[in-house]
């Protein structure tokens, strides 16, 4: 097994509430590990915690409490009160946003994007060396040199979320988090982008954290994935086990709610529909946090959180009927493997 | 013409803009018969909004339908004024929208949009109104109707609030319901219960349907016939079947390899479609995929391909709205003609 690059421990992340005393928990105690040069894809609908959880994780926003050690470094402790000065850091972890519309400043060329983040590491001698950086840079992301001195709006959706790929790549990083990448693109250019990530991680041997809520993207480039729901993990798994073999029932649902583009299967197969909304997190169901949308629930799901357990080898899931569950994958073994 | 609930032909849609004439339709056909249910598919600017919104009377002021027909249930949608449509629109024919937090007046409660759409078109009474109302919500499964008449927007989800388009859209049981990007906006478990909830009312009020999106796993699942377009032209038309299994145009081909296959065990890689979506200001000249196509000969950037028929795949004879069309627009299948016909011109 390769070590772990991170580790999250007991993440948590509470809001406060304008006007009331209540906070909203948007991170409740998740805990994860992520493998040097592994991708880990982080799914679930929204509102369930996963960009927080990926924002807490750089201290973009400050954790509520937890632990997370990167590379054998705490950078954040709430037990010893360590809190580590990040700016080192930053140049090894680093954030692609999800809307490419949105996280570029318009008054600034893309080479100045691109750039600031080589002037603030102070990572370039001087200005030649800095425009080579910058044109070696957006060619790698698929761009050219004459890009550099263009404004972002010239744009289209993906040329950018490709500058937002430059700009992460601008202090070689060794860690990336890919806060839903390819959401806002048309399918065409999401293929072009996601094989772009692809690329470059074989290139310069990075690990991504990648969420989304989209589940056959992050199937596709993921090695294992968490599922969160509601502010906690409620499974995590390799990719494989867990979209053949969900213990959670919310997984499953996820899985059997993803639209499949095969008329002739999607004709056959049943779906699971989960009724009702996500609860509001403000006001969050006791017990299982799933309980209230779940097929399974019975009384003790309402009454008792379910431990996060590793059921077998790197397979963890926190649900008290998991067995069930399997039961019903097995029933519906054809199903799935179609 | 007879027959067909709505009957496109031809048609050559332009906006006009400071910065030129955008051509955002170009000879666009579609024929649908009563309760069939048509998916068209393409990318953002590919003028499968357009096409729908022109059939509703609901094209932007500085767009014009520079040529061909728009016929629906009878009507001649292009040459009505805009008070005749009126009349038309929302009764034999409505649409949801993609964005249900936009689309509702926040200052309006729940019932009071319903009623509106339902007293529009009547001669009901407000107490009846009422009554159809809370029907309606309950035929788009919304509980405690009652208290649901009472509330505002902003105390719904996002899925309810989708539930309630659909409830005033279906106000008036229209022949035919738009659905512009009907669940891009929301979560996976909550599509699953719109789609679900569509496929029901679909067979129920036996009426047709639009399905405008970009997902091709949300067609896969509803659609009797797919229309795919690409920069204001239907590039090739089909049962579900024949799109998804016999695709003939480089770009479907290329849209159904672009989209990660999901419960498959072996990896394959991604195939994208290189390049980036065409700039309508200045389409190219002939086929408008030749930039982007991997087969890309001369003729294909210089003269646009005429339309190739080819035989249905699909099987399943339960379904009357097969028509058994399925063509599309490609030069590749012009040559393939060409040479079958050992050299002769094909005549048109």
């Amino acid at each position: 097994m390769s070590e772990n690059l991170l580790e999250i421990k007991e993440l948590k992340q509470h809001f406060p509430v304008a006007g009331s005393k209540n906070v909203v928990k948007a991170v409740d105690g998740v805990s994860f590990t992520i493998k040097k040069g592994e991708t880990f894809g982080l799914v679930g609908e929204s509102g369930c915690g996963k960009t927080t959880t990926g924002r807490s994780i750089l201290r973009l926003v400050e954790p509520t409490s937890g632990k997370i050690v990167y590379d054998g470094n705490v950078l954040f402790d709430s037990e010893t009160k360590k809190k580590a000065d990040m700016l080192p850091y930053r140049r090894k972890m680093q954030i692609v946003f999800q809307d490419p519309y949105a996280s570029l400043d318009p008054r600034m060329t893309v080479g100045d994007i691109i750039g600031e983040a080589i002037d603030i590491h102070k990572l370039c001698r001087d200005k030649n060396e800095r425009y080579d950086r910058i044109i070696e840079l957006l060619r790698r992301v698929g761009l050219n040199s004459e890009h550099a001195n263009r404004y972002p709006h010239e744009f289209s959706g993906g040329q950018r979320q490709r500058v937002g790929i430059a700009r992460a790549l601008a202090v070689n990083p060794e860690f990336i988090v890919c806060d839903e990448p390819v959401s806002a693109l048309d399918v065409s250019i999401q293929a072009q982008v996601v094989n772009m990530f692809e690329e470059l991680q074989k290139e310069l041997g990075l690990t991504y954290l990648f969420i989304a809520h989209d589940l056959s993207v992050v199937n596709h480039i993921s090695d294992r994935i968490g599922v969160m729901y509601l502010g906690h993990m409620v499974e995590l798994a390799e990719s494989e086990e867990l979209i053949f073999h969900p213990r959670h029932p919310y997984t499953k649902s996820l899985i059997s709610a993803v639209p499949v583009a095969d008329p002739r299967t999607a004709r056959q197969s049943k779906r699971i529909i989960l009724e009702g909304d996500v609860p509001s997190p403000l006001n969050p169901p006791t017990g299982c946090a799933f309980c209230t949308r779940c097929p399974y629930a019975d009384e003790l799901c309402s009454k008792k959180v379910p431990e996060f357990e590793e059921i077998s080898e790197g397979h963890f899931c926190a649900c008290h009927h998991r067995d069930l569950v399997e039961k019903s994958n097995k029933g519906n073994m054809k199903l799935v493997i179609t | 013409m007879e027959g067909y609930l709505v009957d496109i032909q031809h048609e050559k849609l332009s906006f006009f803009t400071p910065a030129g004439e955008v051509k955002a339709l170009n000879d666009v056909s579609i024929r649908m018969k009563e309760g069939e249910v048509l998916g068209i598919v393409g990318e953002s600017g590919s003028g499968k909004s357009v096409t729908a919104y022109s059939l509703m009377g609901l094209t932007a002021d500085n767009g014009k339908i520079l040529g061909g027909e728009v016929n629906f249930n009878g009507h001649r949608m292009d040459l009505m004024t805009e008070k005749e449509i009126r009349r038309i629109r929302g009764k034999e024919i409505s649409i949801i929208f993609q964005d249900p937090m936009t689309s509702l007046n926040p200052v309006y409660t729940i019932g009071n949009q319903i009623e509106e759409a339902v007293m529009v078109h009547g001669d009901k009474t407000r107490a009846q109104a009422k009554e159809r109302a809370k029907e309606l919500l309950t035929l788009v499964g919304i509980n405690e109707p009652d208290k649901r008449l009472r509330q505002y927007p902003h105390e719904l989800s996002g899925g309810m609030r989708q539930r309630v388009m659909i409830a005033i859209a279906l106000a008036c049981e229209p022949k035919l319901l738009i659905a512009d990007e009907p669940t891009t906006a929301l979560d996976v478990t909550i599509q699953a219960q719109i789609l679900e909830l569509m496929n029901d009312l679909k067979n129920k009020l036996k009426m047709g349907i639009i399905l405008i999106t970009h997902d091709l796993g949300v067609v896969a699942s509803m659609c009797d016939n797919i229309a795919v377009m690409y920069a204001g032209e239907i590039v090739e038309y089909g049962t579900t079947d024949d799109i998804f299994y016999n695709p003939q145009h480089e770009y479907t081909k290329g849209l159904l390899k672009s989209i990660p296959k999901f419960q498959e065990k072996e990896y394959s890689k991604l195939v994208p479609i290189e390049g980036q979506p065409v700039d309508l200001l200045n389409p190219p000249g002939g086929c408008p995929f030749a930039p982007r196509c991997d087969s890309c000969m001369k003729i294909c950037l210089e003269r646009k391909p005429g339309s190739t028929e080819f035989e249905t795949v699909a099987q399943d004879s339960q379904n009357r709205f097969i028509n058994g069309k399925h063509y599309s627009r490609c030069w590749l299948q012009e040559k393939k003609k060409f040479e079958l016909n050992e050299g002769k011109e094909v005549v048109r």
